[in-house]
């Protein structure tokens, strides 16, 4: 079974090549390949790459240039890196950030990284965006993010010393539109690849955890104390997210109905995106709304902070006590549990930092 | 996320296209395997999620959130005791209408079959290799209760005996004691037999999967008592195993 898959995925390899080699005159993009981590290799599908858009050398380094430039916004003060920040696994400490005319938006940022493993392309907290492409529009344009308008940028880039050289090389293109800004960026945020915490070295053999992190560990796969792997991945899926749309018992009721408000459906009021537990030690506030400061507030959240709802996930347990009540040494071992996820060398990689 | 067995099948087409060209005697069969859901004759689909529609044995109102189970392994017996296998598997996922369907491609001799059976869940052998489509699912059962994988993922709502508004996740794994050292596992997976067929090509299979007879017998279920914390109860996955050997059926 599993030499027929491997086959499979060469022969798709082969027809991903065959496909994408458009002629581009002197202008030829040097290919290059995302470097997937042994774990994610071994135990999980391939990243999503979109045939129109293959990895080169030229793309990922243009993209990366767009995404830390203000250019991009109204007035050139705010670049995707201001609310995406490298140090904070790119998301934004911030609870809400600002946008151009400091205005605040009502969801926390996400952090950046393998973002090319979300499988069903669901982008934002509520799912609202598919493909990392068609995301990257969204800011953009958005009046509380960058405020701007597609034909203002693309005056701005087409007017600039470097970006048409920069495009051409990328692109083979001789002229700069929305779809290649976008493009770009997404060839940069596909790169954004983080899989050396601890837990990962423990993994592979190269460190051993302590009796604490290990008892952490244990809870966090526990049905019967933590249960967190039905959503939030397991040595098996080292995503530490399953991508999918939960209630995960923070609320009552809802001011933000979240993927309800997309699909229209009362049944997905509340609902959003799980998000991955890697690099927590960078990423708080928490939450959508970034109602938790501490990690504490989400272990406490989840052992007696249960709120009841008509859509809260059936795998919150016990809610009418508020949840499944862990000792405090689980909740110690969890929390240090938790921070084995933590990448270092993800936030000091210098090819992800402002050029 | 796609099923093996597509997979299997465009290897299966591209293979044959590369290298038999001349060898017209080995005919392709086209089987194709549906499965369908109901509640004691009631169609489900996911549209009938989320809404305490359902009364299960024991008399507990109840919805279905979430259900995803796993097939595979199947075998055509033919009148001489011959057995072919379609090796693979299949996660049917009711709650986002994938795996529901899957065509599979075989060498297979027209002509009928005194049997046709498959697995729910995974033979021992199966279980416990490593599967990426299914580690991407998050269908892993925790190393701590033996490792491998899921078999059945039903989830929803029950009005309890308080008349209180309250979640069950009805999973079902390999059983396992942890109470005892070395662990005792108590095999789950069971074959499902599905009678004689007639095989042409294109023969499609409609098989039906009624949901209710989860909670229904031998054991009456009573979610009051066994609504959560499953995977680790060896007793009642036990049971979930054996009210199970009615759920699957053959659509005439
Ligand atoms: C003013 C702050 C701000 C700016 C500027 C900004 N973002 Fe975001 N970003 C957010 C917030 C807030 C969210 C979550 C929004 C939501 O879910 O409604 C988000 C979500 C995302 C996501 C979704 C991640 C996921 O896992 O679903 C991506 C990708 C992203 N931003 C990329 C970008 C890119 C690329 C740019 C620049 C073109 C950018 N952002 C500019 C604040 C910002
Ligand atoms: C039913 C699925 C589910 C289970 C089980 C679950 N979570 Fe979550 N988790 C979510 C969802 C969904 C969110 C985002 C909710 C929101 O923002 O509205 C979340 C958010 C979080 C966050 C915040 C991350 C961030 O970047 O904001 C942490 C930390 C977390 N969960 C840890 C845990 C732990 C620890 C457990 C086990 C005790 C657990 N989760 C169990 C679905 C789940």
């Amino acid at each position: 079974m599993r030499h027929w898959l491997a086959y499979a995925k060469v022969l798709i390899v082969f027809i991903c090549i065959s496909c994408s080699n458009e002629d581009t005159a002197q202008y030829t993009p040097t290919p290059t390949q995302l470097q997937i981590p042994k774990l994610f290799e071994d135990n999980i599908l391939n990243p999503v790459i979109p045939l129109n858009n293959p990895q080169t050398v030229e793309g990922i380094s243009l993209g990366k240039k767009l995404f830390f430039d203000p250019i991009l916004s109204r007035d050139n003060t705010i670049a995707c890196a201001d609310c995406h920040n490298p140090k904070h696994a790119f998301t934004d400490p911030n609870r809400f950030s600002d946008g151009v005319d400091g205005l605040l938006g009502s969801r926390n940022s996400m952090p950046l990284f393998n973002l090319a493993w979300n499988y069903d392309e669901k982008f934002f907290w509520d799912g609202s965006s598919f493909s990392i492409e068609h995301q990257a529009f969204a800011p953009v344009t958005n009046p509380i993010e960058m405020a701007n308008t597609w034909p203002t940028v693309e005056e701005k880039l087409i007017q600039h010393p470097e970006y048409p050289e920069l495009f051409k090389q990328a692109f083979g293109a001789s002229t700069i539109d929305s779809t290649l800004v976008t493009r770009a960026i997404a060839q940069f945020e596909r790169t954004l690849i983080s899989s050396n915490s601890k837990f990962d070295k423990h993994l592979l053999g190269e460190t051993t955890l302590t009796s604490e992190e290990l008892n952490g560990f244990n809870v966090f796969m526990d049905e019967t104390r933590g249960d967190c792997f039905h959503c939030h991945g397991s040595d098996k899926n080292p995503l530490w997210t399953d991508n999918a749309f939960h209630n995960n018992g923070l609320d009552n009721t809802f001011t933000d109905l979240g993927l309800g408000n997309i699909t229209g459906d009362p049944a997905d009021n509340g609902k959003f995106k799980s998000p991955s537990l890697r690099n927590l030690a960078f990423t708080a506030p928490y939450m959508h709304d970034g109602r938790f400061l501490t990690l504490e507030d989400v272990i406490n959240h989840y052992s007696e902070g249960l709120k009841n709802s008509p859509t809260i996930d059936p795998l919150m347990k016990k809610v009418a006590q508020g949840g499944v009540r862990l000792t405090s040494k689980d909740k110690a071992d969890l929390k240090a549990f938790l921070l084995t996820l933590t990448d270092q060398e993800f936030i000091s990689n210098p090819n992800f930092i402002s050029p | 996320m796609k099923t093996v067995f597509s997979m299997l099948l465009t290897l299966l087409l591209v293979c044959t296209s590369c290298g038999n060209d001349d060898n017209s005697t080995i005919q392709a069969t086209n089987i194709t395997f549906n499965f369908n859901h109901d509640w004691d004759g009631n169609q489900v689909t996911n549209t009938n999620f989320n809404t305490l529609d359902f009364t299960n044995e024991n008399g507990e109102k109840m919805s279905i959130t979430k259900l995803r189970y796993l097939i595979s392994d199947i075998v055509f017996t033919d009148e001489n005791d011959i057995e072919t296998r379609i090796d693979g598997y299949n996660l049917v996922d009711v709650t986002n209408a994938e795996g529901l369907s899957f065509t599979a491609t075989s060498g297979l001799a027209n002509g009928t079959y005194k049997n046709v059976s498959f697995t729910f869940g995974f033979n021992n052998n199966d279980n416990y290799q490593n599967y990426t489509d299914l580690n991407s699912a998050s269908w892993n059962v925790p190393s701590m209760l033996g490792g491998g994988y899921h078999f059945l993922q039903l989830e929803g709502k029950f009005i309890d005996s308080t008349n209180d508004e309250v979640g069950y996740a009805y999973h079902a794994i390999r059983a396992v004691d942890n109470s005892v050292s070395p662990q005792k596992f108590q095999d789950t997976f069971f074959e499902v037999n599905l009678g004689e067929v007639t095989i042409s090509n294109n023969t499609v299979f409609n098989i039906n999967m009624n949901i209710a007879e989860w909670f229904k017998g031998p054991n009456t279920w009573d979610l009051n008592v066994l609504n959560n914390m499953l995977m680790p109860n060896f007793d009642a996955q036990v049971m979930m195993f054996e009210n199970g050997q009615n759920v699957f059926s053959l659509e005439p």
